[in-house]
């Protein structure tokens, strides 16, 4: 009976264990199946070579140039933002810090990380927005640079709990090594500390693009929306996920208009596996050279 | 050993030090001279304040936050445990080699110059001569002089141990200090660390903690039995191991208690 009870419990959670593959299993399925229309009856340099996205012409045009060229671009300008801000965030939890002053800041820092997208989405429309407008004299404040300057408050959390993790990760036999030859705080932060947490910290980076790239709400409610090769940092533009988003709705069910819009989600999957993979490989590395485990 | 103890100097003066965690009293009236050219062993059980003690000669101890000390701790006759003491040069003076084999993940090179860098000394033709003769006192230069580009963490924990010994040398210790330096070594890696232990004597003042009776009355010239926070009992190494004054000391060293 007892060994029943254990195999039964082995195969439930064995089971349950594998639901998530099945499911990531299911989306590749998904999203490779409903892009094969696009891929097969649209020409593929255009699908990505040409900036003109206009599916509701006829014929229609299916070129995303520009919005992957505007993903990137919100990305960039995100994580230009966000990753000195985050790192600094970090070090000086992890180092500079008074115990005070880490109990008072990191609840907060949670706080954000917990938010939903959207109530960003809210505070970048109704204040960054027209801040931006008026400061730097735009005709609209929606526009890549909204979007990437809320999204890297989006993205700073995550650095920040990623990079911490990073540091406290150098064992602190390093840090005491160096202090007992006569170095400083910084010194022993910047040649030590810093470099010996280097990799994990670009982990934090690139997890941070990555969740930067995938982001919809934000880019949906403050990108700006213009379909058109963005002119400057201020343009309005619009993303990968904010033309799937805001088009799903409208596109016929099995239309080629909808295929293709299938096709820009598994360009996404494609770039964020890539990250995400980068990622891994990187901070596996970063384990070794410190001397944890395989 | 310890023939000539009386014509020896006085490199480090403990004078009535006292050392609290908090409200908890890790050393209590420390008193003990420490001769220059000399090996002084600390010895007792675990949690009798002999790592703390040694903490105390390069001010490691200030990384905790919750310590408190008073007394005094005379370096070549001027108190260390001043607040104004700049302990970036004291740090210079009194190296350390810590219980576990703790180099950097960098080079070979690197590791050792480091000292040496943070000091702003760029010239590459000094640092390479100061990275090779360092390695050679700490008796690692023929081990790794085809491979001071390698990481360091390649080298074995006798080796890596030795590594550490340079890198305290390199910057010009006075004094070194070895927090159980063969705790984490194999028997035949500890004879080395020993023997270079007895040679370094040479040239620098040497204080090392240890768990090991046996490595005590090897390398050392005096010893000093701690137990409780209390100095039970210093003296000549040879005279405590053959007839300690202490009933405690007697007790410890026969292994009745530890």
């Amino acid at each position: 009976m007892n060994s029943f009870k254990e195999r039964a419990f082995k195969y439930v959670f064995c089971v349950l264990a594998y639901c998530s593959l099945l499911f990531l299993l299911g989306i590749v399925l998904t999203l490779v199946f409903n892009s094969l229309q696009a891929i097969l009856n649209i020409n593929q340099l255009q699908f990505f070579f040409s900036d003109d996205w206009a599916p509701y012409f006829y014929p229609p045009i299916f070129g995303t140039l520009q919005l992957v060229i505007s993903s990137f671009m919100v990305g960039a300008m995100a994580c230009l933002i966000a990753v000195p801000i985050a790192v600094c965030t970090a070090l000086f939890l992890f180092e500079l810090a008074s115990p005070r002053a880490r109990a008072f800041l990191k609840p907060f820092i949670e706080i954000l990380a917990g938010l939903p997208s959207i109530i960003f989405g809210f505070f970048a429309m109704v204040v960054i927005a027209p801040w931006l407008q008026r400061t730097f004299d735009l005709p609209s404040g929606l526009g890549a640079f909204t979007a990437a300057f809320t999204l890297a408050f989006l993205a700073i959390p995550q650095i920040v709990s990623i990079t911490e993790d990073a540091l406290s990760f150098v064992p602190k036999s390093f840090k005491e090594a160096s202090f007992a030859l006569g170095a400083n705080r910084w010194q022993t932060l910047s040649k030590v500390i810093i470099p010996a947490a280097g990799s994990g910290i670009s982990t934090a980076i690139i997890l941070g693009a990555s969740r930067v790239i995938g982001e919809t709400m934000v880019v949906v409610m403050v990108a700006g929306g213009a379909t058109a090769l963005p002119e400057s940092i201020f343009s309005p533009v619009r993303p990968m996920t904010a033309t799937i988003a805001s088009e799903m709705g409208e596109a016929a069910h099995g239309s080629l208009h909808f295929s293709a819009l299938f096709e820009i989600g598994l360009m996404l999957f494609v770039i964020t596996l890539i990250l995400n993979l980068l990622a891994t490989r990187i901070s596996k590395k970063f384990r070794l050279k410190l001397g944890h485990g395989r | 050993m310890a023939t000539s103890t009386n014509q020896s100097e006085i490199k480090v003066k403990v004078e009535n030090l006292n050392f609290y965690y908090g409200a908890v009293q890790a050393l209590k009236n420390i008193n003990i001279d420490v001769y220059a050219n000399k090996v002084t062993a600390l010895i007792g059980p675990s949690g009798c304040g002999k790592s703390t003690l040694i903490r105390t000669f390069n001010r490691m101890c200030d990384l905790v936050p919750t310590k408190k000390v008073d007394g005094q701790i005379l370096l070549d006759g001027e108190n260390i445990l001043e607040k104004h003491t700049d302990i970036v040069s004291l740090r210079r003076r009194v190296g350390m080699v810590f219980q576990k084999p703790n180099p950097f993940p960098k080079t070979i090179f690197q590791n050792i110059a480091y000292g040496l860098e943070i000091q702003g000394i760029k010239d590459k033709s000094l640092l390479r001569h100061k990275v090779e003769t360092s390695l050679q006192k700490a008796a690692l230069w023929d081990e790794v002089k085809d491979r001071l580009n390698q990481s360091a963490l390649g080298l074995s924990g006798g080796q890596q141990q030795r590594l550490c010994i340079a890198r305290a040398l390199a910057i010009e210790a006075e004094v070194v200090l070895f927090d159980e330096p063969c705790a984490s070594l194999d028997p035949i890696s500890t004879a080395k660390i020993e023997e270079l232990i007895l040679e370094l004597k040479k040239n620098y003042t040497i204080i090392i903690v240890t768990h090991n009776m046996q490595q005590a009355s090897r390398v050392s010239d005096y010893t000093a039995f701690m137990y409780l926070g209390d100095l039970i009992e210093f003296g000549v190494t040879k005279q405590i191991f053959t007839l300690p004054k202490h009933p405690k000391t007697e007790a410890y060293l026969s292994g009745r208690f530890g």
